[in-house]
């Protein structure tokens, strides 16, 4: 094992392995976190294999040292990531504020576990979202199987290249602890996005003023920029504030620059959905029952439909009320207590029926209790 | 004639925040005078505040920056000195952001000898938000928050980072400028975790409530006459060294830096990996 992994053969790879071996494919060369199950074998990953690749590993003495930490070094220009597990993710939302606010490029896995009972969950669905203080779009990718775990840990990092927003890999205890097959793709078939940089000197570059893609270039530091990266409310120099309408229009960039981009970061996978009288939208592992279901509701004759989200944040409304308009109910399963599906209804109302249905016993939906829910709807 | 040093202020910063006679200024013009003796390359430098009269400072001083977390300069500090061991970084901070809310990280930066200096602007009080009691504020002091008197003992933070592994330690007041600017030298100069503690004048708050002074020069005079130095504080006893602020250049060791260490470990996997 050397270097970046580059043979295109297969490979029977942890779930979290995958994470580590994507993000050093991204280019990450700093990783900082704090021991929790069952994140934790991403950590040991990380301290073993970036040296190899010339990067620097730390265990942090808390999640609010990690997040700090690698916010620092991606503002000293290295790609950087930090992985916990939902109860760590709580302490990281402090650090995501100000990461919003500066528009520092990181990645965060979140790999959901039942607090006490190491068991799956998707209950920090909304904590991903909404977790942190201040206005912000957060993106959040949920993969469903191992090879997902490495590819969009990869689009993890150029989506928060790109927007200087960050992201987070959404995952969970069952996928991150599963040995699946995975193609680890040769190094020119990756796509690899980085920060823009500035093209004018320092005395004539605005460090907060967008381009427009609604992104600001980046310096790093130590290039003679001289930036001041500040939470609180700042000009386009960086300076502070006390400006009210300068915080409203610094916020207005901030989330636009992600909402006005909906289809360049929204991704999804459609099954059965052209024909399909009755869809189910779900995202994660119980996109994997749903498939299941779906095709054994198609073996009855029964036309139902799958829309996977792979980007569960920011919501496309868009596209969420395009299939509402398409079929004539939607089912949402989900591992808490259903949570997701408010959202989705949002989207729907006036249009079609939206119907939860939430398990909360810290395991996923059988294929079969997803069937028995689509006959009873139909 | 423009300020010889007002090069080293961000341009456009000015007016500060600060109160009239505060101590935040000093040390602020203290940091310049040191980094100017130096000849530091200010593009190469990094400032790390946190939140707090004195985690403003990088607003002001004209290097690439991190402001507004309370107490998390360290864990910056870490990043950023990790992923370019080149910069110089220096973090300022008050007594709550490097005491209170930021303590675990003060002691786990300096066991590690990370490679920064710390400047600590010890005021004995939360000053912007009130006046509160701090972690370093004198037994039986007034604040905001103890009205009848302050009950906690407060931390030696010089003793603290002395047990925790930092590698140069110095203690100076605000009423000790050339000393002040020496040690600050020293301590960017110095390769491993530098800690220079500031016992300065909050004459809004501190000053206020505390001492019954107002006047900054009666601050400064309260400062002075409180403080000794470390030589004459070894021929005194305990009871006559009650209250007083032992001020010296109390710690200089050489040890290997977190990444020196981590160099190793980076030719350790690449030897393995060939
Ligand atoms: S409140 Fe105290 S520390 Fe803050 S600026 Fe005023 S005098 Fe200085």
């Amino acid at each position: 094992m050397a270097g970046i992994k580059t043979s295109s053969d297969f490979e029977f790879m942890l779930g979290n392995h995958a994470i580590a071996e994507g993000a050093i494919a991204a280019g990450c060369r700093f990783f900082a976190g704090y021991p929790i199950t069952p994140a934790n074998e991403i950590s040991e990953r990380m301290s073993e294999r970036l040296p190899e690749v010339g990067g620097k590993f730390i265990q942090m003495e808390d999640e609010l040292g990690s997040i700090y930490a690698i916010i620092g070094a991606s503002l000293a220009g290295v790609k950087a990531m930090t992985a916990t597990a939902s109860a760590g993710y709580n302490y990281m939302q402090e650090g995501i504020e100000f990461a919003v606010a500066t528009e520092t490029p990181i990645v965060i896995v979140d790999v959901m576990r039942i607090r006490g009972a190491e068991q799956p969950t998707h209950a920090d669905i909304m904590q991903v979202r909404w977790g942190a203080a201040g206005d912000h779009e957060m993106i959040v990718l949920a993969p469903s199987s191992v090879q997902e775990l490495f590819d969009f840990t990869i689009e993890a990092f150029n989506l928060s290249e790109k927007y200087r927003n960050p992201v987070v890999v959404l995952s969970e205890m069952t996928i991150s602890l599963m040995r699946e097959k995975i193609r680890i793709p040769h190094p020119e078939e990756i796509t690899i996005v980085n920060r823009k940089h500035p093209t004018v000197p320092p005395e004539k570059f605005f460090p907060f003023e967008a381009e427009e893609d609604g992104v600001p270039p980046m310096a790093r530091f130590g290039e003679g920029y001289r930036v001041l990266y500040t939470i609180n409310p700042h000009d386009k120099r960086g300076m502070i504030t006390g400006d009210l309408e300068i915080y409203e229009k610094l916020y207005q960039r901030i989330i636009e620059k992600i909402i006005r981009n909906l289809d360049d970061i929204v991704k999804f996978k459609e099954y059965f959905i052209e024909d399909a009288d009755i869809a189910i939208v779900t995202y994660g592992s119980e996109a994997r029952a749903a498939l299941e279901a779906v095709r054994m509701a198609r073996a009855e004759g029964i036309k139902a439909g799958l829309l996977k989200l792979i980007t569960v944040w920011p919501f496309h409304d868009a596209l969420i009320r395009s299939l509402a308009e398409r079929v004539k109910k939607i089912i949402v399963p989900e591992i808490n207590i259903g949570k997701y599906y408010r959202e989705v209804q949002r989207a729907c109302e006036g249009i079609t029926k939206v119907v939860s249905l939430p398990i909360n016993r810290g395991r996923m939906h059988s294929p079969k209790e997803i069937l028995s829910k689509i006959r009873s709807e139909m | 004639m423009a300020h010889p040093n007002l090069n080293y202020l961000r341009p456009g910063s000015l007016p500060h925040m600060y109160c009239p006679g505060c101590g935040v200024g000093q040390i602020l013009n203290c940091l310049i005078y040191a980094v100017k003796e130096l000849d530091l390359d200010m593009n190469k430098v990094v400032t790390i505040g946190g939140v707090g009269c004195t985690s403003r400072i990088p607003a002001y001083f004209n290097t690439d920056a991190i402001h507004g977390i309370h107490g998390r300069n360290l864990a910056f500090a870490t990043g950023v000195k990790l992923a370019n061991p080149e910069l110089s970084v220096l973090v300022i901070m008050g007594d709550g952001d490097c005491a209170a809310i930021g303590g675990n990280h003060l002691i786990q930066a300096a066991r590690r000898n990370l490679d920064v200096t710390v400047i600590v602007n010890n005021n004995m009080n939360y000053g912007m938000t009130g006046g509160q009691v701090s972690p370093t504020t004198p037994t039986g002091a007034t604040t905001t928050t103890t009205s009848r008197g302050n009950i906690e003992k407060p931390f030696d933070l010089c003793k603290l980072v002395e047990a925790a592994g930092g590698t140069f330690i110095s203690r100076w007041t605000t009423a000790h400028i050339p000393q002040l600017i020496n040690s600050i030298k020293r301590g960017i100069m110095h390769r491993g975790f530098s800690f220079i503690e500031v016992v300065a004048q909050c004459p809004t708050q501190f000053g206020r409530y505390a001492l019954g002074l107002r006047d900054p020069v009666e601050n400064l005079r309260w400062l002075r006459e409180n403080s000794v130095t470390k030589t004459q504080a070894e021929k005194m006893s305990e009871e006559e060294l009650r209250g007083k602020i032992i001020v010296g250049d109390f710690v200089e060791k050489d040890e290997p830096t977190l990444v020196e260490q981590y160099e190793v470990i980076l030719k350790k996997a690449q030897l393995i990996q060939r």
